[in-house]
């Protein structure tokens, strides 16, 4: 068989051909909030129809009615009492139930009796929802914010505990062994390498902590609201639907759902980019 | 200087896998001697299985021997230490939430050699020497192989270590690359003339940084050789490492 023949190019510099900018829909139909955005303003228009067509505002207020409502609690100040209330508990139970769960981290990652207590209580106590504690938690610690409390530690501990503690130990052992090469004290060791290195986890932790402390002190305001005289977001409505303002109870149900968001996607969506997604650390 | 920097006298290196069953216990190296001597380039170079990564954990002091000792300076390694900088394999030796500079800086500050402005100007100065000025503030994850494995080597020489230890540190990287990372450690090394203690399973690679080289046998690791890497040697060192395959 001959020879075929070489081919040789001189590589002149490729000029404007790569880059082309995006049209003004490739742009706007690429941006996810936008998308969603749009959704959701269907999503309304669908809901007010229905309403509407149904004609029912005791089973279904319209869309409107449910702003109008909102709008007017908001104006009042009712709704922004209810949700501070129920903010201020749950900061208080989240704060207590994250200094726990770093106590039994802690206590895990130092020792192995440590590490068996806490996957054997995490075993035990999560499929346990933190509500059904609530009739106990009445009878021991009475009908006040330590009740309430008990049961949300109990909602965020097993969560940022079982999270946080499966950081650390993923925690590559390359990365110990330079935290030592470097002579880092045990306690430099830990504020140094351990922590950011499994920060990851710890965020994915306090997320679903966060989670399921919101859902469970709602629930929890639901069956008994007042206490120390006034009533949180859950409260707020129960009350409206026995006096039959479905309009409030729905905008009650808004905030709620609004808060959620809030926290979920500005709050920990800031934290995440500007650590493990900067960090290139995803999991 | 009287004496080598760093000797190693009949050192047998042990250490336990968990096995299905019960707990192995196997025997790394098996009474091991040599010494590095000052701006040596020490390779040590043996088929997978001979036990010299774990020979040079426990001369940064993470494996204790079950006979003979260590000596860095006349005195006895027993626990890791700044004096004894490691660059390994794995990429993820660089901590991922700290830039390229913060990276050196935390080295030199975790190990109270310096402080603040001082700090950050040595890290420039050895990230200058690495040629990544640009990446000074990236993040590892944005680096390639080869830029992480150089930021590697900033890190270490800008603590200016009794020895530098490296563990394949090229062995995870493409061929072009390794060459070029290879060229650029005898760049450094003319500048500086640090001590290095370099292990490989490359031959090639061993002839090429190294001044000289030890050969280990496999299973468990003894010394077959030390030879100095002079001349023709690619084919004595093949002869004797494959003698008994």
């Amino acid at each position: 068989m001959p020879d075929r023949p070489e081919i040789f190019n001189s590589i002149a510099p490729a000029l404007d051909v790569v880059e082309q900018p995006l049209s003004a829909w490739e742009k706007l139909s690429g941006n996810a909030a936008v998308r969603k955005s749009l959704l959701l303003v269907v999503l309304a228009l669908i809901w007010e129809a229905y309403a509407r067509w149904l004609g029912n505002p005791l089973l279904f207020p319209t869309f409107s009615a449910t702003l109008a409502a909102l709008f007017s609690s908001i104006a009042s100040g009712e709704i922004p009492r209810a949700a501070g209330f129920t903010i201020k508990l749950l900061l208080k139970g989240y704060a207590a139930g994250l200094l726990l769960a770093g106590l039994f981290t802690a206590f895990a990652t130092a020792t192995r009796i440590g590490a068996d207590l806490l996957e054997t209580l995490t075993s035990m106590f999560n499929p346990l929802p933190s509500i059904a504690l609530l009739p106990l938690a009445l009878l021991w610690f009475g009908l006040g914010d330590g009740s309430v409390i008990f049961v949300l530690i109990h909602a965020v501990l097993w969560a940022v505990a079982l999270n946080a503690y499966a950081g650390c130990r993923a925690v590559s052992p390359t990365l110990r062994m330079v935290g030592q090469n470097y002579g880092l004290s045990k306690a430099g060791y830990i504020a140094r390498i351990l922590i950011p290195g499994a920060f990851p986890s710890i965020l994915t932790g306090l997320k679903v902590g966060w989670a399921f402390a919101w859902r469970t002190l709602i629930a929890a305001e639901l069956v008994f609201g007042v206490s120390s005289g006034s009533g949180g977001l859950g409260w707020y409505i129960f009350e409206r639907k026995n006096q039959l303002l479905i309009p409030d109870v729905f905008a009650g149900l808004l905030t709620v759902i609004l808060f959620g968001l809030f926290v979920e996607n500005l709050i920990f969506k800031t934290i995440e980019n500007r650590t493990v997604r900067r960090w290139g650390m995803q999991t | 200087m009287a004496g080598p920097l760093l000797a190693v006298e009949g050192v047998t290196l042990q250490y336990r896998i968990k096995g299905t069953r019960t707990d192995q216990l196997v025997t790394a190296t098996y009474r091991v001697s040599f010494s590095v001597l000052q701006s040596e380039r020490f390779v040590i170079l043996g088929p997978s299985g001979c036990g010299k990564s774990t020979l040079l954990k426990a001369v940064g002091g993470y494996i204790n021997p079950v006979e003979g000792r260590i000596l860095l300076n006349g005195e006895k390694i027993d626990a890791p230490g700044p004096d004894r900088i490691f660059v390994f394999q794995e990429f993820d030796q660089l901590l991922p939430w700290k830039t390229v500079q913060e990276n050196i800086v935390f080295a030199l500050t975790a190990s109270r050699k310096l402080a603040g402005r001082e700090a950050a100007e040595r890290a420039m100065h050895f990230i200058r020497k690495v040629n990544l000025v640009e990446f000074a503030g990236s993040y590892p994850h944005t680096l390639s192989g080869g830029m992480k494995q150089r930021v590697a080597i900033a890190r270490a020489l800008a603590m200016e270590p009794r020895i530098l230890l490296m563990d394949e540190p090229f062995a995870a990287l493409d061929a072009l690359t390794r060459g070029k990372m290879q060229e650029e450690l005898l760049r450094l090394w003319e500048e500086a003339k640090f001590t290095v203690l370099f292990v490989t399973h490359s031959i090639p690679e061993a002839i090429r940084v190294g001044s000289r080289i030890l050969l280990l046998s496999p299973h468990p690791g003894q010394v077959r050789a030390e030879i100095n890497s002079r001349g023709a040697i690619e084919e004595r060192i093949q002869e004797m490492l494959f003698e008994h395959a």
